[in-house]
Order: structure tokens, then C-alpha cells, then sequence
């Protein structure tokens, strides 16, 4: 600690440096964020009125219209991969947690992880090999199915990471009060877990729900209201893609619009996330 | 199912041996954590397992509830006998036993769900059906553990938020629920604050009226306070077992001597 020495003086600057440094990387890529938040609401924002939320798409060269079938479509894909990844992904994650040792489990826990990776659109393409091609038609069902696929691997990481954070005094309490094991896991252990798994779900389900690649050749999109998920369905990151590239100023700005839905649905799950795990931080 | 022994051994309750531990062997793996132990542990009364950490103490409690079960590297040999039945026997539901023998841990450990649910969920999950007979329950096994007057306006709210020594008092009365005839202790007041020890062991003392009681402690201090017979325990065997003040003042072994006086553990 000799002040005025060159070493402590060269630190000293090399400090400064670090701290400018990782402030700026930090500010460049918060200020993207915002800059693209920002133009998506500028541009969006004049397209939002009742009728873009409520109404059907018009044909070509007709203005006006809305995006209502696909964000209906877009919660039914959501809902229905939900439905499909959620118990396979808690109950491989329990597995993997609990019971799973061993060979079988590594083999199962490293699938899931490649699973990740796997692009989106490869994924499509095997939901359109295994449910659109046999049934020769698209199907909002197909498209559920390739987001389950896309939501599995963090469902099953997530909830591996839940269980295995509950502790086992939990589930030894449960078993000395004369519970059979599976009672506790089921009663005691997946309670205690729930709110990292659901906080899971609702960050699955926001990484999926602007999924655009796989829906191109699954629920194909569709200009009608369309709830049976057994035919081609309407979903909002599709119709932001198909009006995005086609030709109408009215339909730029609908796609416009359509982003700025899409991102506060994200916005809203992760808030939502958040407070799925409020007071957590408190415990332990 | 086990069935309550109903012979003439009421007449001599008070050294009547509720659970009868005879050469009980535990390994983890190739670790043999409790070697050859026998002991006698009598109703009604409160027994302190005492010895230095890693002596097998927790090990050998475990054993009379069957926890070891959960383990697969754990390996149990030797007899437990609840009332004259060995609950390693064939025949003998684990499930059931553990009904009779409760268990409090060393660190609580309540259920993520509100007070009143963590005392009613043993009386639920094995048959009861009746609201009013849990109601009851509840406050009976809350009262007892001394718990009711401070969380009695507050039942629907979580078991994990109170303090330490509320939710090991929690824990107690979720023990208590399900009217068991021996309450196994590991350690109860070892996480817990020095007020809230005291209430626990002021807990232990009433407990004895009704209940076997088995505690393992690290604090010989606690042992003394507490229990009416003590078993010493040294590098997985137990070294001499007794009436609590004979242990203390008189032990006949001189490693039980040594420990009493603080040479070592």
C-alpha cells in the first residue's frame, strides 16, 4: 500500500479500465434490447386496436382485418404441448432424480441434453414425417407435438432440478410417518419442487411460443377460424412471417403488430415465471 | 401387521422393554457404521444415544424405523423387535411399523403445505376421513408438542415459515398425529437456538408419559437433562448402556469415563 507507487498506480488504471469496459458490453447489450423492444413497439403499436385482436384476417388488397385465429391457434399448438411435454418431462425429471442411477439414467439425461440442441426446423421436419405425411394433411396437432419435442429437454431439466433440490429429510419425514415411498414423492416431494417446475413450464413455453420454423410444415397456417387442432391452423409467429414478406404495407404493419403481441406474451411469461418462485430466495 | 403384545408385562411397566435391539449390524457399502449392538430399550422411558460424531448413533436409530430402507447401499442385520416382533421379519409391513414409531430429524423438516395440513396429512394418509376427528387431532397433537397457543390463529399458513424452533415443534406434532408408541429422535435440538432447545426438551419430559422416547445427542449435557437411561456409543458399538445417572457418575468402562469427562470426543 505505498501510494504513488507505479504497480499500484498501473492496477489501479487496469481496475478502472475493467469496470468502463464491462459497463459498456453491459449497456451495448441492454441498449440493443431496448432499441428493438422500442422499434417493435413503434411500429407495432398503431397496428393494436380491437379489431386486429378480435377479427379474421382480410383477403389480399382488402385493409383492416386481424390476427384473432392465430393468437387462438398459437394457445391451442401451446396448450396441447403442454398437455404432451409436461407430464413425460416431470416424470423422466422425477426419474432422473430419484430412481434413475447408473447407465440408464446418464444415457437419459444425455439425450435430453442433445434433445436441446437439436434445431427447431429438424424438428418439424420429423413431426411432419411422423403426423402430416401418414394423414397426408397439416395439423395444429403436429405442430403441438414438434413444440412438446422443443419443450421436453428443459422440462425434464428443470423439474431433475427441482426434485433433486427438495431434500431428503422431506422425504424421509413422509416416510416415517408410515407413507409408502411413492405417497411422499408424490405428496410431499413434487409440492415442495412445483414452483421451479412450473417456473420451467413458463420459460418452456415462452421459448416456443414465437417457434416459427417447425409450424411452416406442420400447422401450415390457415386464413379461417380454426379450433380442431385435427386440421391446418392459424398461428401468430407464422402470420408475422407470412405478412412480413409479402408485398401490402397494410400487412407489414400487421406483422408489426403481431411481433408486439408475441413479445408481451413472452414478457408476460417471464414475469410470470418470476413470481412463481417469489420468496424463494427468503428460505434456506 | 404387528400386534401389541397384551401379556402380563403391564404389572411391571416400568422396565418393561418396548423395543429390544439384539446384534444389529449396519453397513454402508464396505463401511460397517453399527457393530453388534444390543440394547434394551424400556416404555416410558426417555434412552440417549451418546457418543463422539460418526459413532454409528444415527445409524443404529435409523434402523429401529427401517429408514435404512431407502438406501440402497445400506445392509441390516441383527433383530429390532417392537413388542416381541422383529420388524425385519418377513411378514412385517414397513409401512405399518413406521406408523407406530415415529420419527423427528435433525434439521426440520415440515412440509411445504400449511401448519394445520403438515399435522393433519399422517392422520389423512393412513384412513382418516372424519373433518371433526382431524380438527381434533390436530389440536390435540399441536397442544401437545406445545406448539398451539403460538400458531392457533394461524394454521392456514405455511409450516415452512416459521421459526426453527416452531417448525421442530411442528415437526413433533406431526409425529404426535398419528398417536405412535415409540418417537425416535436424531439430534432434534441441534440446528435450534438455546431457548428453543430448552422448550424441546421441556417437550421431551412430557413426552415420556405416553411414549417411548429414544434421542440421539452430541451433547452429554442434554442427555443428562433429559433422559432416565443412556447408551454410549464408540466407533459403531455401544460401549455400555444404563440408567442415565449411573452412566454419569458411576460408568464402568473407562472409555465411557473418558468421554463423560471430556478427555476426548
Amino acid at each position: 500500500m505505498i501510494a504513488g507507487s507505479r504497480l499500484a498506480a498501473s492496477r489501479r488504471v487496469s481496475g478502472i479500465a475493467g469496470v468502463v469496459l464491462t459497463g459498456f458490453c453491459s449497456a451495448l447489450a441492454a441498449g440493443l434490447l431496448i432499441v428493438i423492444l422500442g422499434y417493435v413497439v413503434v411500429q407495432g403499436w398503431s397496428a393494436i386496436n380491437p379489431a386486429f385482436v378480435t377479427q379474421l384476417p382480410h383477403p389480399v388488397g382488402v385493409s383492416g382485418g386481424g390476427v384473432a385465429n392465430g393468437i387462438v391457434g398459437t394457445l391451442i399448438i401451446v396448450a396441447l404441448a403442454t398437455l404432451m411435454a409436461v407430464p413425460v418431462g416431470v416424470l423422466t425429471g422425477l426419474y432422473l432424480a430419484i430412481y434413475g442411477r447408473g447407465l440408464p439414467a446418464e444415457c437419459v439425461r444425455f439425450l435430453a441434453e442433445v434433445l436441446s440442441g437439436v434445431p427447431s426446423i429438424a424438428i418439424g421436419l420429423f413431426a411432419y414425417t411422423i403426423l402430416v405425411q401418414p394423414f397426408r394433411h397439416f395439423s395444429g396437432l403436429s405442430a403441438a407435438f414438434a413444440f412438446a419435442v422443443l419443450m421436453l429437454p428443459l422440462m425434464i431439466r428443470t423439474s431433475e432440478e427441482a426434485i433433486r433440490g427438495v431434500p431428503t429429510a422431506i422425504r424421509e419425514g413422509a416416510l416415517a410417518l408410515g407413507l409408502p415411498d411413492y405417497g411422499g414423492v408424490i405428496h410431499v416431494v413434487l409440492p415442495a419442487a412445483r414452483p421451479l417446475i412450473v417456473t420451467g413450464l413458463l420459460l418452456a413455453i415462452a421459448r416456443v411460443t414465437g417457434e416459427t420454423a417447425p409450424l411452416l410444415f406442420t400447422a401450415f397456417g390457415s386464413q379461417f377460424w380454426e379450433v380442431n387442432p385435427g386440421n391446418p391452423m392459424a398461428a401468430l409467429a407464422m402470420q408475422i412471417f407470412t405478412y412480413a414478406i409479402s408485398p401490402y404495407d397494410d400487412w407489414h404493419r400487421q406483422a408489426w403488430g403481431g411481433a408486439l403481441l408475441l413479445i408481451l406474451a413472452v414478457l408476460v411469461l417471464n414475469i410470470g415465471a418470476r413470481w412463481a418462485l417469489r420468496g424463494r430466495t427468503k428460505r434456506s | 401387521m404387528i400386534q401389541r403384545a397384551i401379556d402380563g408385562r403391564v404389572t411391571s411397566a416400568a422396565t418393561a422393554v418396548k423395543v429390544r435391539v439384539s446384534h444389529l449390524d449396519v453397513y454402508y457399502g464396505s463401511n460397517h457404521a453399527v457393530r453388534d449392538a444390543s440394547l434394551d430399550i424400556e416404555e416410558n422411558q426417555v434412552t440417549a444415544l451418546i457418543g463422539p460424531s460418526g459413532c454409528g448413533k444415527s445409524t443404529f436409530i435409523r434402523a429401529i424405523n427401517r429408514l435404512h430402507d431407502l438406501t440402497p447401499s445400506a445392509r441390516v442385520s441383527g433383530k429390532v423387535e417392537l413388542d416381541d416382533v422383529d420388524i425385519y421379519s418377513r411378514g412385517v409391513d414397513p409401512i405399518v411399523m413406521r406408523r407406530r414409531v415415529g420419527m423427528v430429524f435433525q434439521r426440520p423438516n415440515p412440509f411445504p403445505m400449511s401448519i394445520y395440513d403438515n399435522v393433519a396429512y399422517g392422520p389423512r394418509v393412513n384412513g382418516e376421513r372424519d373433518a371433526s376427528r382431524i380438527a381434533g387431532l390436530v389440536e390435540d397433537s399441536l397442544r401437545h408438542a406445545a406448539l398451539w397457543d403460538e400458531v392457533k390463529d394461524r394454521l392456514s399458513e405455511s409450516g415452512v415459515a416459521l421459526s426453527g424452533g416452531q417448525q421442530q415443534r411442528l415437526c413433533i406434532a406431526r409425529v404426535l398425529s398419528l398417536r405412535p408408541e415409540v418417537i425416535l429422535m436424531d439430534e432434534p435440538a441441534s440446528a435450534l437456538d438455546p431457548i428453543a432447545t430448552v422448550k424441546i426438551e421441556e417437550l421431551i419430559a412430557e413426552l415420556r408419559e405416553r411414549y417411548t422416547v429414544v434421542i440421539v445427542t452430541h451433547s452429554m449435557a442434554q442427555a443428562g437433562r433429559v433422559s432416565d437411561r443412556t447408551a454410549f456409543f464408540l466407533n459403531g458399538s455401544i460401549v455400555e448402556a444404563g440408567p442415565t445417572n449411573q452412566i454419569f457418575t458411576r460408568p464402568k468402562d473407562r472409555r465411557t469415563e473418558d468421554y463423560i469427562t471430556g478427555r476426548f470426543g
